[in-house]
């Protein structure tokens, strides 16, 4: 019998306490089938946020350690710079990243680190109940949003990409989704990417994926997917930024 | 060509996604709760599977494994 | 007449860093330490290590914890406002067992302060500016010297206990230049094998570095195990310098800068026939409480000296307390004491014109 399709050694395969639906655990898949596929495996060191994600150590299969909420890139930064020889990348939702960590992603990407970044959108800050971060859109319904976020209260949902995209540091930038499989299959090319040019050595490179949170949605699983592409992609279009 | 879909059942969460993107209508939710108290997906009909890879692509949870024979 | 070279402390910490085989720095500025992390840019690099300018001191101390859990000795430092950034990190580190060193050249707090020296750290560093139940090795230099031999020190407790190691300057201490013999800086340290550092996977399973525990008794038995480790240093690493004798009158209770000052002022009495002693304590923790209250059976006065408004007292008062007359000396906010008012104090103990 010959496999059209098997879990990748690079993720555990135990279960993950991620919600129904979530994209956490999705996203976990393709970066290790991308390891897998480049045959990094065992020069690969993960960081962990902050947040749902912080369990992910659990679930891939290589040397992973966890920063403190928002210095998943600090981290990177010290890891790198002493094993330049290994494939470093943080794992980072949008408040990690985006909101209390947004100073240590701006400098590390301002020095152009060699490094990759999985930047999960989901709108919300997932573990600690659905609150608003910096990606929720305007109007949206979060805990700390009540009636809709409104920008005179909560300011405007972040175009972090778009602000880095002006780093001559940063090499690669894209915005992918999980709402089809043909943006699946999108979304994992361009993890590939941003891990061949770490390999290849070019610097600063992010892929942002716009996540379902089922959870705090409030939606369905498949709900949340036609959400995105529907109304998340009007605030977070779906493309190559840089 | 003969396709075999391995799924870890007491793995599925039941969101659906691998159902709902399934070309070929093989799979649906099955009767019986899996140990997570959801009902999980369960092949309907394995000779209408085209072996594309949609469902495994989709999920989450990396429960569907896909074999062929030559 | 042996080789001398003239030195400031925060060059010393730095130099000395090196020698000792610090592999990877991340700092930034702040007075009274930049001449610290400029040594830093210009001698790392020239001895093919890494250096790494940060955006702040938060990141820096997170840079560290990456240097660390590669198995590399690494090195931050910065002066009271910027160590208060990092104290979240310095948990971490506790939490995940990562040794690591950091220099805190002191200065007047709280708030912005001043750039003026200063001890007000010392509660901040020994009973741990962070969350949660952890302890940080504290050694307190007094002069340019004791830096360069205390600096290799740090980064072999750090890594014999896997453990942060706080070394305490102030603005003098660090400001001033002294001649100290080169061959101080022919350092050798004994190296600790690392095999928990994440160097990528190959030929072993796969390891994490983590601090979060949520399995209900986890933490407790990972701080029941930490504490165990923090009762055997305090046990094994006490460190303290002592000038007393038979006829010693009172203890001078003072570490760093001002144990210095203490050494003028006793030469002054000596002069004057009055015996005064000092007890300089070299870690601030692991405190020498056994050392402090074998000598409280023989001396019954201490004078605590402290650029501060009193932090070490405590410590000598859990020791000494209802077993000995303990007074305080203390100047603030940057100001440093004369031995004027030293001595005066003194003779008040006395009772002596």
């Amino acid at each position: 019998m010959k496999s059209i399709y098997k879990k990748p050694i690079s993720l555990n395969g135990v279960h993950t306490h991620y919600c129904t639906g979530c994209g956490h655990g999705l996203v976990h898949r393709l970066i290790a089938e991308v390891i897998d596929e480049l045959k990094i495996r065992e020069r690969t060191i993960g960081i962990a946020p902050v947040g749902c994600a912080v369990l992910a150590y659990d679930y891939w299969n290589f040397d992973v350690t966890e920063a403190a909420h928002g210095r998943p890139l600090a981290v990177a930064t010290g890891i790198k710079r002493v094993q330049p020889d290994k494939i470093v990348f943080t794992y980072q939702g949008d408040g990690d990243l985006a909101s209390i960590g947004a100073n240590e992603t701006i400098h590390a990407a301002n020095r152009g680190e060699n490094l990759t970044v999985i930047f999960i959108n989901n709108g919300v800050y997932g573990m600690t109940g659905g609150q608003m971060a910096p990606t929720t859109l305007m109007g949206q319904k979060t805990t700390t949003t009540k009636l809709g976020r409104d920008h005179k209260l909560h300011g405007f949902p972040l175009p972090l990409l778009d602000m880095l995209k002006v780093l001559d540091g940063v090499c690669y930038l894209e915005r992918r989704s999980l709402f089809s499989p043909a943006e699946v299959i999108k979304a994992k090319k361009a993890i590939s990417k941003s891990f061949i040019n770490q390999i290849d050595g070019l610097g600063f490179s992010m892929v942002e994926i716009l996540s379902p949170c089922p959870t705090h949605w409030k939606m369905s699983s498949l709900e949340c997917l036609t959400w995105i592409e529907k109304e998340v992609t009007k605030t977070y279009p779906v493309e190559r930024v840089k | 060509m003969k396709v075999k879909l391995v799924i870890k059942r007491d793995f599925c969460k039941s969101c659906g996604f691998c159902i709902h993107f399934c070309p070929k209508n093989v799979l649906k939710l099955d009767n019986n709760l899996n140990k997570l108290g959801v009902l999980p997906v369960c092949v309907d009909d394995e000779s209408k599977c085209i072996g594309c890879g949609q469902c495994a692509l989709m999920c989450p949870e990396a429960c569907i494994e896909i074999y062929k024979e030559e | 007449m042996k080789r001398r070279t003239l030195i400031s402390g925060n060059e010393a910490f730095a130099e000395a860093a090196i020698r000792a085989g610090c592999g990877f720095y991340a700092g930034y500025p702040i007075t009274p330490q930049n001449e610290l992390i400029e040594y830093m840019s210009r001698r790392m690099i020239a001895e093919g290590k890494v250096f790494v300018q940060a955006e702040s001191e938060l990141a820096s101390i997170n840079m560290i914890f990456g240097a660390s859990l590669s198995g590399v000795r690494c090195m931050t430092s910065s002066s009271s406002p910027g160590i208060s950034l990092m104290q979240e990190g310095i948990s971490y580190l506790a939490g995940c067992e990562l040794p690591a060193v950091i220099v805190n050249v002191m200065r007047g707090g709280p708030g912005l302060g001043n750039i003026a020296p200063s001890q007000a750290d010392y509660f901040q560093s020994t009973r741990g500016g962070g969350h949660g139940d952890y302890r940080t090795i504290v050694l307190a230099p007094s002069t340019v010297a004791e830096i360069v031999k205390l600096t290799p020190l740090a980064f072999e407790l750090a890594d014999k206990y896997r453990n942060v190691v706080l070394l305490l300057g102030d603005g003098i201490l660090g400001q001033m230049m002294e001649a100290v013999d080169e061959d101080l800086f022919d350092i050798k340290t004994k190296e600790y094998p690392k095999p928990w550092a994440l160097r990528g996977c190959e030929g072993r399973a796969p390891q994490s570095i983590k601090s979060l525990y949520l399995a209900p008794g986890a933490l407790e038995e990972v701080n029941l195990r930490l504490e165990a480790k923090y009762n055997q240093i305090r046990e094994e690493e006490v460190r303290y310098q002592e000038l007393i004798d038979k006829n010693t009158r009172v203890v001078l209770v003072a570490y760093g800068t001002v144990a210095r000052l203490c050494r003028g002022v006793i030469r002054k009495l000596r002069s004057e026939n009055i015996n005064v002693g000092l007890f300089r304590p070299i870690t601030l923790w692991p405190f020498p409480n056994q050392r402090l209250s074998e000598i409280s059976k023989t001396v019954k006065k201490f004078l605590v000296l402290e650029m501060s408004t009193g932090q070490m007292i405590d410590d000598v008062r859990i020791v000494l307390d209802r077993s000995a007359e303990i007074e305080f000396l203390g100047r603030t906010g940057g100001s440093i004491f004369s031995e004027d008012e030293i001595i005066a104090k003194i003779k008040k103990m006395l009772k002596i014109k």
